[in-house]
Order: C-alpha cells, then sequence, then structure tokens
C-alpha cells in the first residue's frame, strides 16, 4: 500500500553546513534486502568542502516503507490523493502495457519468434511508469538491454518494438537492433545499450546539448535526459565519471538506478563495498534519493522533484529504486540461484496490485474500468504480434544501407567509382 | 621536414552535404582537378597536379609578400580549420582534457575558448571513456562535438564508445541517429617518449565498422581534413602525428575542404609506387631525393584515407608501375599496411610484377632509448634499400 511521503527532496544550495547524523536504522546485509528495517527517515550527508565551494550539499533522502499496512486510511480526503484518477489510469495502463508485452514476449520466444538474449522488466514496471511518464516527447530516454519497457513508456507503439524483437524490418531499428537496442528519434529512446554503463555517456551527452541549447544557442529549452541503468553498473567507471561531470556542469539529467539487487547471479551485496547506491550522489555533490522502486506513487513523487531540478537547470539527481526482478535475469537465465523466499517477498509487492488496491481503495476507479484496460492492452500486444508476424524480413539491400550515415564512408573503388554508386550496393552485394 | 603539397586548380564547386545550413559554394580542392560529382570519367589525368619532391626553397620575404596564401604551422592549420568550423556552425564545439583554458596541449585550440567561451571548448576531466561517449549522446541530439585525444593512446581508453557507439549507433538504430563527430589526436612515434605515447592507434580502430579514418601529412591537408571531417556525417577519427605540428607550409586563403575519402598524389613517377602516411610521408620522400639521385622514378602517393582506402588512385598508380612499397608507422602485425597488402593482392594481383613489400615498424614496445627507438621505425635508408631490390 503506498504510503504518502511528506517533503520527498528538500535541496538547497544555500544550506548552511548542517551535520546530521544518519538515523538509519539499517542493521545488516539481510535486513537490507528485505527492506523490512527502513523506516521513514533523513538521511544527509556531510559535505566536507567548505561553505564557499559547497554545491548543494544537503542531501535528504526519501526511503522506502514497506511495513505492513496498519491500519491506513482509505477514505483519506481527495486532497490527500497523490494522483487524479485520470493520473492513475495512465499510470496503470502503463504497467500493464509493460507487464503484458514482456509476458508476450516470453511466450514468443520460447516459440521461436525471437532470438538472441532478452531481458524482461516484469516487477519492474514501477520505476519505468513512474518517471517516464512525467516526461514531454522531446526529454530523452537512456536505458541499457532491460529496455522494451521504457521504450513503450515513452511512446515507442507496442507494434515497432514487437517487430524489432522479431527482427522485422517494420521494427523501430529496421531490425538491426534488436532487444539491447530499441533506438527512436521520434520518442526520443537513445537506446538500448548491451554493454552495462556505456548509455550512461551518452545520457550525459544528451543532457550536455540540452545546456548547450540553453546557454551557446540561445534556445528555449528545458529538456530533460534520464539515464536507467541497475545497480551492477553502480562499480563500473563510466558511472563515477559521469556523476562526476553531470554534477560538474548542473547538467539536466536524472541518474536512475534500478537497482534489483542481482546482476545475473551476482549479489550487489556480494559486488558492492557500501551497498547503499544513492549516497554515492553527495560524493559527487548531487543529492542521493532512495526510493521504493515496487511502489509507482512514490517513485513518481521522488521523479518529480528530481526531473523538475532539472528542468529549473538545478543540476542531476541520483535516484535509487529498490526494485525486483520477478524473471530471471534473460529468458536464458534458469533463475535458480535467487532465493525463493526473496522472490516470494517482492511477488506480494507487485507494483500493478499495489496501485490497484490505491485506485480502488481511494475510489479512484472501479474493477470495470481496470479490466477494460486490461482488455484493450491484449488487444494492443496481440495486434502487435500478429503485424510482427506478418512483417517481412530485412531485405538483403538493407545490409549496407545505414552503416554511414554518409554512404561516401565506404570510400572509392578502383574504378574511380564511390562504392556506394555501385548498383549492387543497394542490393546489398556490393564489395565494400 | 620538407613540406611538399599538390594543389590543383578548384574544381567545379559544389555544396558539400551539410544538413540545416546551405554553406556558400566554395572550393573543393581534389588531389587531381575533377568535378565534384560522384561520377569520376575513367579518362582523369595525372598532368593538372602541381607537385613538388622536394621542398620549397627558404622564401625571402620580397617573394614572400607578392606569393598567395599565408604561411602557417601545421598545428595553427588545424586551428585555423576548427575555427573556420565553428564560426560557420554554432553546434560545432569541442570536448577534450585541457583544450580550453590551456590552450590544447599542442596548442591546437589555443584561444578559441577566449572566443567561443567554456562550454564550446569544454575542458574535460580525465575520462575518455565517459567524454567520448558524452560526445556521441551529444551528436545524437544535435550537436557535432571534436573530441581530442591529448594523445590519441589515451582514446584505448574510449575505446569501448569509439567502437560500440560511435561506429554503430547509426546502424543499430536503423538510421535514425546520425554520429557526426571527430576524434582527433597526436600519435606515432615521437622522440623517446615511451611506448605509452607512441601508438599507433589506427591499426587497432581500423576494423570498427562505421568509422571513417584519415591521416594528415601537411597543413594544407591537415586544415582541409580537419573542416571536412567536421563537416561529415560519419564519424571520422583525424589522426596526427606529434612530430610533424610545427611543419610550416604556405596555405591558401580562400576557404577549401579536402576529399576525406581520396589519396594524395605527393610525387608522380614511372618505377614503383610508394604508398605512405603521415611521418612516414617525409621519411619517404628523403629516400626519393636519395632514389632520385640514383636513377629512380618513384611515385610516391599519401594514402591519407586509412579507412577506406583509395582504390582507385592507388590502383591506377599500379597499373602503371606495376610494383608496390609500403612504408608505414604501424607495427608489422595488423597494421594498415597489413590491411592494404591484402587489398592490394585483392584487387590488383594481375598488375604486380613483383610481391608487395611492406616496411612496418617492428612489433615492439617503442623503447625509450634513442637508438632502439630509430631502430623501431622506418628509416629513409631501408626505403632505398627496399626499392632498389624492388626494382631490380
Amino acid at each position: 500500500m503506498a504510503k504518502i511521503i511528506h517533503n520527498p527532496l528538500v535541496l538547497s544550495s544555500s544550506r548552511s553546513a548542517e551535520k546530521s547524523e544518519s538515523c538509519c536504522k539499517l542493521s545488516g546485509p539481510t535486513s537490507f534486502m528485505s527492506s523490512k528495517f527502513l523506516g521513514n527517515k533523513l538521511l544527509s550527508t556531510n559535505s566536507a568542502t567548505s561553505p564557499a565551494t559547497r554545491r548543494s550539499a544537503a542531501v535528504v533522502a526519501v526511503s522506502s516503507d514497506v511495513v505492513k499496512e496498519k491500519k491506513l486510511k482509505s477514505s483519506s480526503s481527495l486532497a490527500n490523493l497523490l494522483i487524479t484518477k485520470e493520473e492513475g489510469l495512465v499510470l496503470y495502463e502503463d504497467m500493464i502495457l509493460g507487464r503484458a508485452f514482456e509476458d508476450m514476449c516470453a511466450q514468443m520466444y520460447y516459440r521461436g519468434k525471437m532470438f538472441g538474449f532478452v531481458h524482461l522488466y516484469n516487477g519492474q514496471e514501477a520505476v519505468s511508469t513512474g518517471f517516464i511518464k512525467l516526461l514531454k516527447q522531446e526529454d530523452c530516454v537512456v536505458s541499457t538491454y532491460r529496455d522494451h519497457v521504457h521504450a513503450l513508456s515513452k511512446g515507442v507503439p507496442a507494434r515497432q518494438v514487437m517487430s524489432e524483437l522479431f527482427g522485422k524490418t517494420t521494427g523501430c531499428c529496421r531490425g538491426q537492433g534488436g532487444s539491447m537496442h530499441m533506438f527512436s528519434k521520434e520518442h526520443n529512446v537513445l537506446g538500448g545499450f548491451a554493454f552495462i554503463g556505456e548509455g550512461i555517456p551518452v545520457a550525459t551527452g544528451a543532457a550536455f546539448t540540452s545546456k548547450y541549447k540553453r546557454e551557446v544557442l540561445k534556445e528555449d529549452c528545458d529538456e530533460v535526459t534520464l539515464a536507467f541503468f541497475g545497480d551492477g553498473t553502480c562499480n563500473n567507471g563510466q558511472f563515477f565519471e559521469c556523476l562526476n561531470m553531470a554534477a560538474l556542469w548542473k547538467l539536466p539529467i536524472v541518474f536512475v538506478v534500478e537497482n534489483n539487487l542481482w546482476a545475473i547471479g551476482m549479489s550487489h551485496l556480494r559486488s558492492t563495498s557500501d551497498p547503499q547506491i544513492w549516497k554515492k550522489g553527495p560524493a559527487f555533490g548531487m543529492p542521493g534519493v532512495h526510493v521504493d522502486g515496487m511502489d509507482v506513487l512514490k517513485v513518481r513523487e521522488v521523479a518529480q522533484e528530481a526531473i523538475g531540478r532539472a528542468r529549473r537547470g538545478e543540476g542531476p539527481t541520483l535516484v535509487e529504486c529498490e526494485t525486483y526482478r520477478f524473471r530471471g535475469h534473460s529468458l536464458a537465465d534458469p533463475d535458480e540461484l535467487r532465493d525463493p523466499a526473496e522472490k516470494a517477498h517482492y511477488a506480494t509487492r507487485d507494483p500493478i496490485t499495489s496501485l490497484k488496491k490505491y485506485l480502488f481503495e481511494n475510489n479512484l476507479a472501479n474493477e470495470a474500468e481496470l479490466k477494460a484496460i486490461d482488455k484493450k492492452i491484449d488487444e494492443i500486444i496481440e495486434d502487435s504480434v500478429e503485424f510482427a508476424d506478418e512483417s517481412p524480413v530485412p531485405a538483403r539491400n538493407q545490409l549496407l544501407e545505414n552503416v554511414f550515415a554518409d554512404p561516401r564512408g565506404f570510400g572509392i573503388g578502383p574504378d574511380g567509382k564511390y562504392r556506394c554508386e555501385d548498383p549492387k550496393f543497394t542490393q546489398g552485394t556490393a564489395q565494400v | 621536414m620538407e613540406a611538399s603539397f599538390g594543389v590543383s586548380s578548384a574544381a567545379a564547386a559544389n555544396a558539400v552535404n551539410s544538413p540545416a545550413l546551405s554553406p556558400p559554394s566554395l572550393p573543393f580542392i581534389r588531389s587531381e582537378a575533377r568535378p565534384i560529382s560522384w561520377r569520376v570519367d575513367k579518362s582523369r589525368k595525372a598532368g593538372k597536379i602541381t607537385t613538388k619532391a622536394v621542398a620549397a626553397q627558404a622564401e625571402n620575404p620580397a617573394s614572400a609578400a607578392s606569393k598567395p596564401g599565408h604561411e602557417v604551422l601545421l598545428f595553427e592549420a588545424l586551428r585555423e580549420g576548427l575555427e573556420e568550423e565553428m564560426e560557420r556552425d554554432p553546434r560545432v564545439c569541442i570536448f577534450g582534457e585541457d583544450v580550453g583554458h590551456y590552450g590544447g596541449s599542442y596548442k591546437v585550440s589555443k584561444g578559441l575558448a577566449d572566443k567561443y567561451g567554456d562550454l564550446r571548448v569544454l575542458d574535460t576531466p580525465i575520462a575518455e571513456n565517459s567524454f567520448t561517449g558524452m560526445a556521441v549522446g551529444a551528436a545524437m541530439t544535435g550537436l557535432r562535438p571534436v573530441v581530442e585525444g591529448m594523445n590519441m593512446g589515451f582514446l584505448l581508453l574510449a575505446f569501448n564508445q569509439i567502437s560500440d557507439n560511435c561506429g554503430m549507433l547509426h546502424y543499430t538504430s536503423g538510421g535514425q541517429f546520425t554520429i557526426p563527430t571527430v576524434i582527433r589526436g597526436p600519435g606515432g612515434v615521437g622522440r623517446q617518449l615511451g611506448a605509452e605515447h607512441s601508438q599507433r592507434l589506427e591499426s587497432y580502430f581500423q576494423s570498427i565498422p562505421g568509422i571513417q579514418m584519415v591521416a594528415c601529412s601537411t597543413p594544407y591537408n591537415a586544415k582541409g581534413l580537419m573542416k571536412a571531417a567536421i563537416r561529415s556525417e560519419n564519424p571520422v577519427v583525424l589522426f596526427e602525428h606529434v612530430l610533424l605540428y610545427n611543419l610550416k607550409e604556405r596555405i591558401p586563403d580562400e576557404e577549401y575542404v579536402v576529399s576525406l575519402e581520396e589519396a594524395e598524389m605527393v610525387r608522380p613517377g614511372e618505377h614503383v609506387t610508394i604508398l605512405t602516411y603521415s611521418r612516414m610521408r617525409y621519411h619517404v620522400m628523403q629516400a626519393a631525393k636519395t632514389l632520385v639521385n640514383k636513377g629512380y622514378d618513384p611515385e610516391v602517393i599519401d594514402i591519407r584515407s586509412l579507412k577506406p582506402f583509395d582504390l582507385y588512385t592507388i590502383g591506377n598508380s599500379i597499373k602503371k608501375t606495376h610494383k608496390v612499397l609500403i612504408v608505414e608507422e604501424c607495427m608489422r602485425t595488423g597494421g594498415i599496411g597489413a590491411s592494404l597488402t591484402a587489398a592490394i593482392n585483392e584487387n590488383f594481383n594481375d598488375y604486380l610484377d613483383a610481391p608487395i613489400v611492406c616496411l612496418s615498424s617492428q612489433d615492439v614496445p617503442t623503447p625509450y632509448a634513442g637508438t632502439l627507438e630509430e631502430w623501431t621505425v622506418v628509416q629513409p635508408g631501408q626505403i632505398v634499400t627496399a626499392v632498389e631490390q624492388l626494382c631490380r
């Protein structure tokens, strides 16, 4: 059950040097993992820099509260609600879309319609929906290989994503990218990256462009970029390098950590000296926030503040979302390593179930309305599969087409003509 | 060092590919005078080029004043190119270590930060992989960044971004995103800089699909290649050489670019085709002096485009001389020379009277000691010997 958070992010660069201790009640790794003991708390940092050079030093982190609800008032007044009905239905629909799509991917994979490495997002929908539904079309999203749902949330049609997965020419990347490389120029999805960490600099660059447009080109630009990545990535050099640069230049970016505790079979706790990822933000001079990633409303509230900060030019934020993937790392992962008790625990915190409950308990929607959405999504998914099935596979002529934006890059052949002028080039059979 | 240059009359101008801005027509000077259109008639003549096998005599002030153009050092030519492009297109920006306030460790970007500000000439922290990736992200979202590797060797840390993102993203995104970045910096063997500062990254990058690689060797082609690389929609790696930055040459006052895909005819000849690039061009030309005195007539081509190879210019030469000598600074194994040998064998085998000879650097980490360093790279004496043997 979502709990209303007060003062999710309080950040002020003019705050004087307050040294507050962390009143964290963590008692050790197991408790972190199950989040049983995380209560609402203020976690702030002590900046070691002199006041003169301090950026936004004081940080308040939001924590998750997953203690089983006591008697939470279901008759909270409308003023207390975090969302309107319309917003609630949008969030619900987006999460259902993500879930249903990924489930269909699993089916299609085992039926031999899609291949290679496919990484599904089941269980993490609250993060994608919570963040991306707050964005404008011009804002950018950068993801990792677990990118289907980020693309869908951003607005890439299910047909295009499914087609891409089937390797058809109607896919968003003409079938050339695949599961791990979802791109959309129209919806500003900048990938889809197979190597963890390599998307973060790209996101930083997109944020840099936003700042450049504003300050150099004098355009009216407040676009923000969201970079999504996992807990494993947070031990990677590119992560730290980009935290530094983003904070240094106050880039309009939000670093969203989808901490699902596992990097394939490597537990976050076995690979990280300090597993509390949010803490790494303040080390670089940006706020670090921890949020319950299984609760879309909490994520959304934090996202609102972080995105707002970026839009106002106040710089980056590091948001650690504690979340969980219900399936294995990829469809090739037998997922035998994780403790069934852990899986069961997080299954009870299914973000879709939680949102549903919230909508019902606050009279924002009824069963029929949600069922209608379920049905609508089912139809969209069915349609996307049909579309993908019937779409053509790429023809040979597509082979050489997009290697270079300017195909003169293939050079000049022995006959003096550019290779791309060879008629066989468009057939995909030219010697290059 | 000698500066030799091939300048042709300005060919018919055709607006260079440029998305949003429509530049005025400008002279697009090529190594041989031919029309800009992609159709190339096969009867190109080599006769219109003005080349010099040896350096121009030191000018005396009286004659200098009457000559067209202006004298620059190579690093100044690079800067001119950069500055002109930054002036022309506000989206062009520079990322690199010490490019801003310091002016660039080889002074290529000197004064640009003062003129264009700290955001357009961005002093980055020491994080090659990340700032190269940042350049990719910026390029995808509309900017045209020029990334400087303080030494090309440092870009080994950026290999992930150069290979996966620069090279591949246009393709993996199905053509949706272009990456018009330029990655440039000094590489090659210097004067006792030690192994790690003496690397030849063109060997390592050449297999990356989706990038182009060019190497400049004179102030003239340095400026031209810089401008062409910045204007190109493709990611281009521009290799400069640590020892060539102070080369002096007189370059045109008027604006020009050179072709990224074409080789440069340095010295036409009949007996043997010598293919080279970057610093080795000067060792070749030094050897050429000796060879000419001995009665040989070598044809020297600066291949300039390391990826892709200009097989037309190269092929025409081979069809004339039937003998090929490649002189490069890469190591024997897996260098540009190795690839060029393969390409020539594949395409022009019938025209060869002798096996291709490829002179490369030794497969050793470049030693610090001066004597050892000298023996790792190809010296003019070896080139002379190789030609003599080839032309027996």
